[in-house]
């Protein structure tokens, strides 16, 4: 299994994320391997849930063009095999509980670990129910990724104590989406998660500036980037891969490239 | 082989349904939620207060009637219709949001939201948020401002801001969706009033608490009138509320019957039907664990009633227990044995019952005839039916402009 925590020793690094067969298996294949290849040093990937009660309407319609292709949660591991064949890019995905419970804990987290899935990101499981998942997870070397709100304060001793992989930390209130400004009292949750563990913690939430990502690193150990890289697969379904490309590079900080 | 063991957190659970699976961002609210219910659920001014507004405001008790016309016709059972019908605002809705909306205030919360499929819960919302003022903001599905027209001029009328929400299915299952998104945007001056005994932890046992006092009014008026329990309880479920508040001070009375009534739609066997308990299964969504129609990949399927009120996709988790250790029965009602117990409920009675508790009037035709006449049935009239006059005329084929 990848070490998703070495992931995050670089610098600048960068999470660049895509639902899962948007807009088909074919091209979301493609798109992942081109993250990969222009930088990206974790892909996460979405998989599409009828009701994304987390998430802003841009991820939604990405849901919603890959259930349009017939996606299912086999054909996303099939999908992550053809991934597999291409590059080694440290990947994770983002699921709803239900898509993970209804699949049944163990044989999705042994998949993921035939597969080298290294995380799992579950915006509906906060730590009061992750008991019930996490010894699945750990049997197959799989990490379970907390994540960090604005809002958890007294929580987070508990909430990131003994996790491994990373901490999504969540930059503002509300669903996923493009934000101009993310929160600014950052720096003091970031401290406080500090104060308990070493394991990495990356922002998410609202993200899609190259400057942004500095900032972020600077703060934390890194960005993830989603609805700015699915704006551009809604853009041009079949013919993203070198507007992501480009998209990464900016991210990453190794090329300007004009809008 | 290596066993793996996973443990379920206690907290919040009926069985293994139940449960807090909500983003982070809420789950402090939800902790300080939890802490201020736990709190004034036992303080006497709390108390006070809500039974004052429940009697004054409420216009509780509600009646126990003695349908005897329906009764001699069915040739069975004595038959009693709990009037939650004849509450303010029309339907049983308003127990809980009273006591929710008064806890919103003692927190220090300056605004309401509210998901609502049928409208009884928003109208009711809308009201007591009038009363208390409060700012108020109801999410509705698209379909449902559609088919219940009336309540959403109603809600407006009370002041409230009516969100149609057109995502997903454009029912109550994407209000709810919609209601959640808008508190995890703003939770510091708003509560958000679950209108049903479901959602995460403390929900389905605070709504359960509110609703209870349904079935310990019917306790007390049946037993002075006729010195006797029910044999049988019949309440229509959709979340689960009116039900569960009917069934409630039943539970550990081990020979009175309890029947919720779910909507079938056009049949259990067809892909139109909202009936969760006979072909749903356990899931985890909109915060808890419980059971849900879904499809073969986990996903929340599509459910339909005519009733906007029944018409959701999952039930409140301790129904879900309650069916597992086999306390209550559920049945499937279908959307013809529904319309045709509204009518026959009317040219009985005199009364104009809600399409939901239609539902619940229904099975009550089936099961009196098989009862005998020293028997009796109490069957939970959850609200009343001038919003589905124009629809159900509708059904019927005449076109009438509401």
């Amino acid at each position: 299994m990848t070490n998703l925590q070495a992931a995050f020793a670089g610098e600048n690094t960068f999470v660049g994320f895509t639902v899962a067969g948007d807009p088909s298996v074919e091209k979301s294949v493609e798109y992942v391997v081109a993250m990969a290849q222009a930088g990206a040093d974790v892909v996460e990937l979405g998989i599409p849930f009828s009701d994304p009660v987390a998430d802003g309407p841009v991820i939604q319609a990405a849901d919603l063009r890959a259930f349009a292709a017939d996606i299912t949660t086999d054909k996303i591991f099939a999908m992550v095999a053809q991934i597999r064949e291409q590059t080694d890019v440290p990947l994770v995905f983002l699921s709803y509980a239900n898509k993970i419970f209804d699949y049944g804990y163990d044989k999705f987290y042994q998949r993921c670990e035939e597969l080298n899935v290294s995380g799992t990101v579950i915006p509906d499981l906060p730590v009061e129910e992750r008991d019930e998942i996490v010894p699945f997870a750990t049997k197959h070397g799989v990490s379970v990724i907390p994540l960090v709100a604005p809002t958890s304060d007294k929580r987070i001793p508990k909430i990131v104590a003994g996790t491994t992989g990373f901490i999504y930390l969540v930059s503002s209130l509300g669903v996923t989406g493009v934000r101009d400004e993310v929160a600014h009292d950052l720096i003091q949750t970031v401290q406080q998660i500090k104060a308990v563990t070493d394991t990495p913690v990356v922002v998410g939430f609202g993200i899609h500036t190259a400057k942004q990502v500095q900032q972020m690193n600077q703060i934390a150990d890194g960005a993830i980037v989603g609805s700015g890289i699915v704006k551009l697969i809604e853009k041009n379904p079949n013919d993203a891969t070198e507007a992501i490309k480009a998209y990464v590079r900016e991210m990453k900080g190794n090329v300007s490239v004009q809008n | 082989m290596q066993e793996t063991k996973s443990e379920t957190n206690q907290v919040g659970r009926f069985g293994e349904y139940g449960g807090q699976y909500i983003p982070e961002t809420l789950m402090s609210e939800i902790d300080r939620l939890t802490e201020a219910y736990d709190h004034y659920k036992d303080d006497p001014d709390f108390k006070a207060e809500l039974k004052d507004l429940l009697i004054n405001y409420a216009n509780r008790p509600s009646l126990l009637y003695h349908a005897e016309r329906m009764s001699a016709d069915l040739g069975g059972a004595q038959i009693y219709f709990k009037r939650e019908d004849l509450n303010h605002t029309g339907s049983h809705k308003i127990n809980n949001v009273l006591g929710q909306v008064l806890l919103a205030k003692r927190m220090g919360k300056t605004r309401i939201i509210a998901e609502t499929g049928a409208g009884q819960h928003g109208v009711a919302t809308a009201t007591v948020a009038a009363l208390m003022g409060m700012e108020c903001e109801i999410f509705m599905g698209k379909l449902d401002t559609e088919r219940q027209a009336l309540n959403v001029y109603r809600m407006e009328l009370l002041g409230a801001k009516v969100h149609a929400i057109s995502t997903g299915t454009g029912t109550l299952k994407d209000a709810v969706n919609a209601a959640m998104q808008e508190w995890t945007r703003r939770m510091d001056d708003t509560h958000y009033v679950i209108g049903s005994t479901m959602g995460p932890h403390p929900f389905p046992t605070m709504v359960r608490d509110f609703q209870s006092v349904i079935s310990k009014e019917i306790k007390a008026q049946l037993l002075k009138e006729t010195g006797k329990l029910p044999d049988a309880v019949v309440a229509c479920v959709g979340g689960g509320s009116n039900a569960i508040g009917a069934f409630y001070h039943f539970i550990n009375d081990p020979s009175v019957k309890l029947i919720g009534c779910e909507a079938a739609g056009k049949g259990i066997h067809t892909d139109k039907t909202a009936a969760t308990l006979e072909t749903g299964r356990i899931g985890i969504f909109h915060g808890m664990k419980s059971l849900f129609c879904q499809d073969d990949d986990g996903d929340i399927a599509p459910v339909y009633s005519i009733s906007a009120g029944l018409d959701y996709p999952g039930i409140g988790p301790e129904h879900a227990a309650l069916q597992a250790s086999k306390r209550v029965q559920y049945v499937g009602i279908t959307d013809d044995e529904a319309v045709d117990a509204f009518e026959y409920i009317a040219q009985t009675e005199g009364i104009v019952a809600a399409i939901e508790s239609s539902h619940a009037v229904a099975y009550v035709r089936k099961l009196a005839p098989t009862m005998r006449k020293d028997q009796i049935i109490v069957c939970n009239l959850s609200g009343r039916g001038d919003k589905d006059v124009a629809a159900i005329a509708r059904y019927r084929g005449v076109n009438i402009h509401d």
